[in-house]
C-alpha cells in the first residue's frame, strides 16, 4: 500500500478530517452562543432604550461577522470532504444520514445566511424591532443548524433506526429513531451548553479588561455581569449534563468509557485515575495517581460498582487510550475551572465587589480560551474515542475510505494546513484587536435618524472599527 | 421498478438542478464582482461594488451546499464516485472559496492595511470560478468507473477542454458581475460596468461558441444527441435563443437600462445549463451511471423531498425579502463597518 511518511490514505484522511472539523468547530461554537447574546442584546435595547445596549450589540455584531464568515467558510469544506476523502461511508450511511444533513441546510443554513444580511447590514434599512427580529432568527438558526449536525454525528456513535442491505449499504426505517438516536438528547444538550459558555466566558473576560482598564466602564460592567451570570449557571448545569452524558457512552459505547478512565480490568472497581501514562503494549497504567472507587462511584453511582474494562475487549476494537485519556482530563479540568470562576464572581457579586475586585478580574480576563479548550478536547474524547468504527458497529474507519491515492490526500492536508494557518490565525488576530481596542461610541442622534445624511453615513461608512 | 423508484429520482434530478442553477446565477455575480475587482479604478468604486453584494454572498453560497449535499442525499453513489474523481478541482475550489468568503469581512478590519485582501478577494473568485469550470469539464468528458467506484488516476480532469470549460466561466461570472454593478451602482462605477460589460460580452459568446462546437465534436454520444432529426429542430432553438438574449444584453447595456442587462446575462446562463442537461439526460456520471443505479434508498429520498417542498418555497420567500429590503442602488459609504 502506497504510504507518505508512514502513514496510509486512511491515516492522512483521518488526520485531514481531525483537522479541519477541529478549525471549523471553534466558530460555529463561538457564533451559536454570540448570536444569541446579541439577539439578547437588541432585545434589551427595545425594551428599556438604555444607549450602552445598543453599542455593545453593534460592536458584537462586528466580531460576529468576522466569526461567521471563517465559520462558514471551513464548513462547506467539511461537506465535500464526506466525499473526497470518505466516499465509501458516503455510500454506507448516505441513505440515513444524508437527509440529516439536507435538512440542516434547508432549515437553517439558508435561514441564517439570508437574515445575517439584514443583520449586518439593515441597521439603516429596516425598522429596530426587524432588526431585532433578524438577529433573533440568526441565533436560532445557529441553533437549529446545531441541532441537525449533531443528530447526524450522534447516529455515528449509537445508529438506530436503520437497515443494512445485501450491499452493505445502511437504509432507514424509522425517521424519528434515526433523528433522535439514544446519545442524541445528551449530546445535544452538552454541546449547546459548552456553546453558550465559551460565549459567555468570552464577553466576561473582554468586560473584565475593559473595567480594568478603566474603558468603557458601562458597557464593560454589562458584560462582566452578564458573562458571569451565565458561567455561574451553566458551568455547574455541564457537569451534570456531562455525567449524564458519560452514563449513556458507558451504555452503548463501553470501550470509550474504558479508555476516558484508562480502566483496564473490568472485573474490578474503578479508581479515578488523576494521572497516568496508559501502555497500549503492556496493557497496564504507568505512574498511576488514582483515588480508589470513586471512577465507580462516577459511572455506576455505586461505591462497589464495575464497568467494562479495556482488557474485555478486542485489541482491534479499542480506541486509542492515551489521546481519549488526556483529552478528557483537559475537559475536566477546564470544567472545574469555570465552576470555580463561577462560584467566587457570584460571592464577589453578592458583597458587591465584583467590578472592584483586582485578584479575580486579572486572572478571568486570561480566561478566555477556556471553552475553546475544553470544547476541543470534548471532540477528540468522543471522535478518538468512536475508534476503530466511523459508523458505530457498522463501517470500521479503514473501510470507510475513497480510492484515492495516499499522495493525493497528503497534497491536499498540506494546502488546508497552509491556507487555515494563514486565514484563521489572521483571522483570530483581527478578532482580539477588535476586543482589545472595543467599542466606538457613536454620538446618539446619528443612530436615531432613519435616513441619515450622507455626511453622517460616510462617517460611519469610513470607521475604524 | 416501483412508480416511486422511478419518479424520486427524477424530481431530485430537477430539484439539484434548480439549485445548482440557483448557485450559478446568485454566486456568478459576487464571483464576477471579485473577477473585476482589479479593474475598478479607485478605492471608493471598489468599496461600492464590495458593499453592493455583502448582504448576499452568504445565502448565495448555501446554494452550492445545497447543489453538494443534495447529490450526497439524493444520489450518493454518485457523489462518491464524483468528488474522488476530481478531488483537486474541488478542493482548490473550496480553497479560494474560503479566501473569498473571509476577504469580505477581513477587509473592511484590515483598513487601511487592506490591500493583501483585495488580492485575496480577486484571485479566490477567480480561481473558484476557474475550478468550477474543470469540475464541469471533467464530469462532461466521461469519468473513470470500475466497479460502481471511481477508478481513473489523480489528474484525469486536467484537459484542453476542461480549461476552456474553466476560461469560459470565469468570463461568464464576471459578465454577470458587471451586469449587477450596472444594476445595483451608480454614476461613474455604472459607466464603467458598462464598458465591461460590452467586451464580456463579447468574450462570453466566443466561449460559448468555442465550448459548444468542442463538446460534441470531442464527445460521440452529445453529438449524436443534438444533430440527429427530430432532436436537431427542437434544439437548433437553443442557439438561437442565446443570440436573441446576447443581443437583448447587447442593447440593454447601451441604451442605458439598469435590469435587461442582468435579466439577460442570467438567461444566457440557464440556457447554457439546459444545454448540459439535454445533452447528458438520463446520466448522473455522464456516461456511465444513471439516476436510477445512482439513486438513495426511496424512503430517504422521500422524506427530504417532503421537507425540500415545504421549505423551498419559504426559503425563497425570505431570500426574495432580503433582496428586497436591501433593493435600490447602493449609496457611497453606505456599510455597516
Amino acid at each position: 500500500m502506497e504510504t507518505v511518511a508512514g502513514m496510509d490514505a486512511t491515516m492522512l484522511a483521518r488526520i485531514q478530517f481531525a483537522f479541519t472539523v477541529s478549525f471549523h468547530i471553534i466558530f460555529p461554537a463561538f457564533t451559536i452562543g454570540l448570536s444569541a447574546w446579541i439577539a439578547t442584546l437588541e432585545i434589551m435595547w427595545l425594551r428599556t432604550g438604555i444607549q450602552h445596549y445598543h453599542t455593545l450589540a453593534r460592536f458584537w455584531t462586528k466580531i460576529f461577522a468576522v466569526s461567521f464568515a471563517m465559520g462558514v467558510v471551513s464548513g462547506i469544506v467539511l461537506s465535500y470532504q464526506f466525499g473526497t476523502n470518505w466516499s465509501r461511508f458516503s455510500e454506507v450511511v448516505g441513505n440515513t444520514i444524508g437527509p440529516l444533513i439536507g435538512y440542516e441546510v434547508l432549515t437553517a443554513f439558508f435561514l441564517e445566511a439570508s437574515f445575517l444580511g439584514v443583520m449586518l447590514f439593515g441597521w439603516n434599512r429596516v425598522p429596530p424591532w426587524l432588526h431585532t427580529l433578524s438577529s433573533v432568527i440568526v441565533a436560532f438558526g445557529t441553533a437549529l443548524s446545531g441541532f441537525w449536525i449533531l443528530s447526524a454525528n450522534s447516529w455515528m456513535h449509537t445508529p438506530a433506526g436503520f437497515g443494512i442491505d445485501e450491499n452493505g449499504i445502511t437504509y432507514p426505517v424509522s425517521w424519528f429513531e434515526i433523528i433522535f438516536n439514544p446519545s442524541f438528547p445528551y449530546r445535544f444538550a452538552h454541546m449547546m451548553i459548552a456553546a453558550y459558555l465559551t460565549t459567555s466566558l468570552v464577553v466576561l473576560a473582554t468586560g473584565a479588561r475593559w473595567v480594568r482598564a478603566g474603558r468603557f466602564m458601562d458597557e464593560g460592567a454589562t458584560m462582566v455581569r452578564m458573562g458571569l451570570g451565565m458561567v455561574a449557571i451553566l458551568a455547574p448545569l455541564q457537569l451534570v449534563v456531562g455525567d449524564l452524558h458519560g452514563l449513556n457512552t458507558l451504555e452503548h459505547q463501553p470501550a470509550k468509557i474504558a479508555a476516558m478512565e484508562a480502566h483496564w480490568d473490568g472485573s474490578k472497581v474503578a479508581p479515578f485515575v488523576i494521572f497516568a501514562w496508559p501502555d497500549e503494549q503492556q496493557e497496564r497504567n504507568r505512574y498511576e495517581l488514582s483515588v480508589p472507587n470513586v471512577g465507580s462511584l462516577i459511572l455506576t453511582h455505586e461505591w462497589e460498582g464495575t464497568f467494562p474494562g479495556l482488557l474485555d475487549f478486542a485489541p482491534e476494537d479499542r480506541p486509542p487510550v492515551v489521546p481519549v485519556f488526556f483529552a478528557f482530563r483537559i475537559m475536566l479540568t477546564c470544567g472545574f475551572i469555570m465552576i470555580g470562576i463561577g462560584l467566587i464572581g457570584t460571592w464577589l457579586w453578592v458583597r458587591k465587589r465584583l467590578l472592584t475586585t483586582e485578584w479575580f478580574l486579572k486572572p478571568v480576563g486570561h480566561a478566555w480560551p477556556l471553552g475553546f479548550i475544553a470544547i476541543l478536547a470534548g471532540w477528540m474524547v468522543t471522535e478518538i474515542g468512536r475508534q476503530p468504527w466511523v459508523a458505530y458497529g457498522i463501517l470500521r474507519t479503514a473501510d470507510a475510505i475513497s480510492p484515492v491515492a495516499a499522495s493525493t490526500v497528503a497534497t491536499s492536508l498540506v494546502m488546508f494546513i497552509i491556507v487555515y494557518g494563514i486565514v484563521f490565525s489572521i483571522g483570530v488576530i483581527y478578532i482580539y484587536r477588535m476586543l482589545r481596542r472595543g467599542p466606538k461610541l457613536v454620538p446618539h442622534e446619528a443612530q436615531a435618524l432613519p435616513n441619515r445624511p450622507l455626511s453622517v453615513a460616510q462617517n460611519l461608512g469610513g470607521e475604524q472599527p | 421498478m416501483s412508480n416511486l423508484e422511478f419518479i424520486l429520482p427524477i424530481i431530485w434530478a430537477l430539484l439539484i438542478g434548480v439549485a445548482v442553477a440557483m448557485y450559478v446565477v446568485l454566486d456568478g455575480f459576487d464571483l464576477g464582482i471579485g473577477i473585476l475587482f482589479p479593474f475598478l479604478r479607485d478605492e471608493s468604486e471598489r468599496d461600492q461594488a464590495m458593499n453592493s453584494v455583502a448582504p448576499f454572498w452568504d445565502g448565495n453560497e448555501t446554494w452550492l451546499v445545497l447543489g453538494g449535499g443534495g447529490l450526497f442525499v439524493a444520489f450518493p453513489m454518485a457523489y462518491a464516485i464524483i468528488m474522488p474523481a476530481l478531488y483537486l478541482p474541488v478542493i482548490i475550489m473550496l480553497l479560494a472559496l474560503i479566501f473569498r468568503g473571509v476577504a469580505f469581512e477581513f477587509r473592511w478590519v484590515a483598513k487601511p492595511n487592506h490591500h493583501k485582501w483585495d488580492l485575496a478577494f480577486t484571485w479566490g473568485s477567480i480561481v473558484a470560478a476557474f475550478s468550477q469550470g474543470l469540475v464541469l469539464g471533467g464530469l462532461l468528458q466521461e469519468i473513470t468507473v470500475v466497479n460502481g467506484q471511481f477508478g481513473g488516476g489523480a489528474f484525469d480532469w486536467f484537459t484542453p477542454f476542461s480549461v476552456m470549460c474553466g476560461i469560459s466561466l470565469v468570463v461568464g461570472y464576471a459578465l454577470i458581475g458587471a451586469t449587477w454593478m450596472i444594476m445595483k451602482n451608480s454614476g461613474e462605477l455604472e459607466q464603467h460596468a458598462r464598458r465591461m460589460g460590452i467586451r464580456l460580452l463579447f468574450g462570453l459568446l466566443i466561449c460559448i461558441a468555442i465550448v459548444s462546437l468542442w463538446t460534441p465534436l470531442q464527445i460521440p454520444r452529445i453529438a449524436e444527441r443534438w444533430f440527429t432529426v427530430p432532436n436537431f429542430y427542437l434544439l437548433s432553438q437553443v442557439p438561437l435563443a442565446t443570440l436573441i438574449l446576447a443581443w437583448l444584453c447587447w442593447r440593454g447595456i447601451r441604451k442605458g437600462r439598469t435590469v435587461v442587462p442582468f435579466a439577460a446575462a442570467v438567461g444566457l446562463f440557464l440556457l447554457a445549463l439546459l444545454g448540459l442537461v439535454v445533452s447528458n439526460v438520463p446520466y448522473v456520471v455522464p456516461p456511465t451511471v444513471t439516476l436510477w443505479e445512482a439513486a438513495a434508498h426511496p424512503a430517504s429520498q422521500f422524506f427530504l423531498l417532503i421537507g425540500a417542498v415545504i421549505l423551498l418555497p419559504m426559503i425563497i420567500g425570505y431570500m426574495v425579502f432580503v433582496f428586497w429590503v436591501f433593493r435600490g442602488k447602493v449609496q457611497p459609504g453606505e456599510g455597516y463597518h
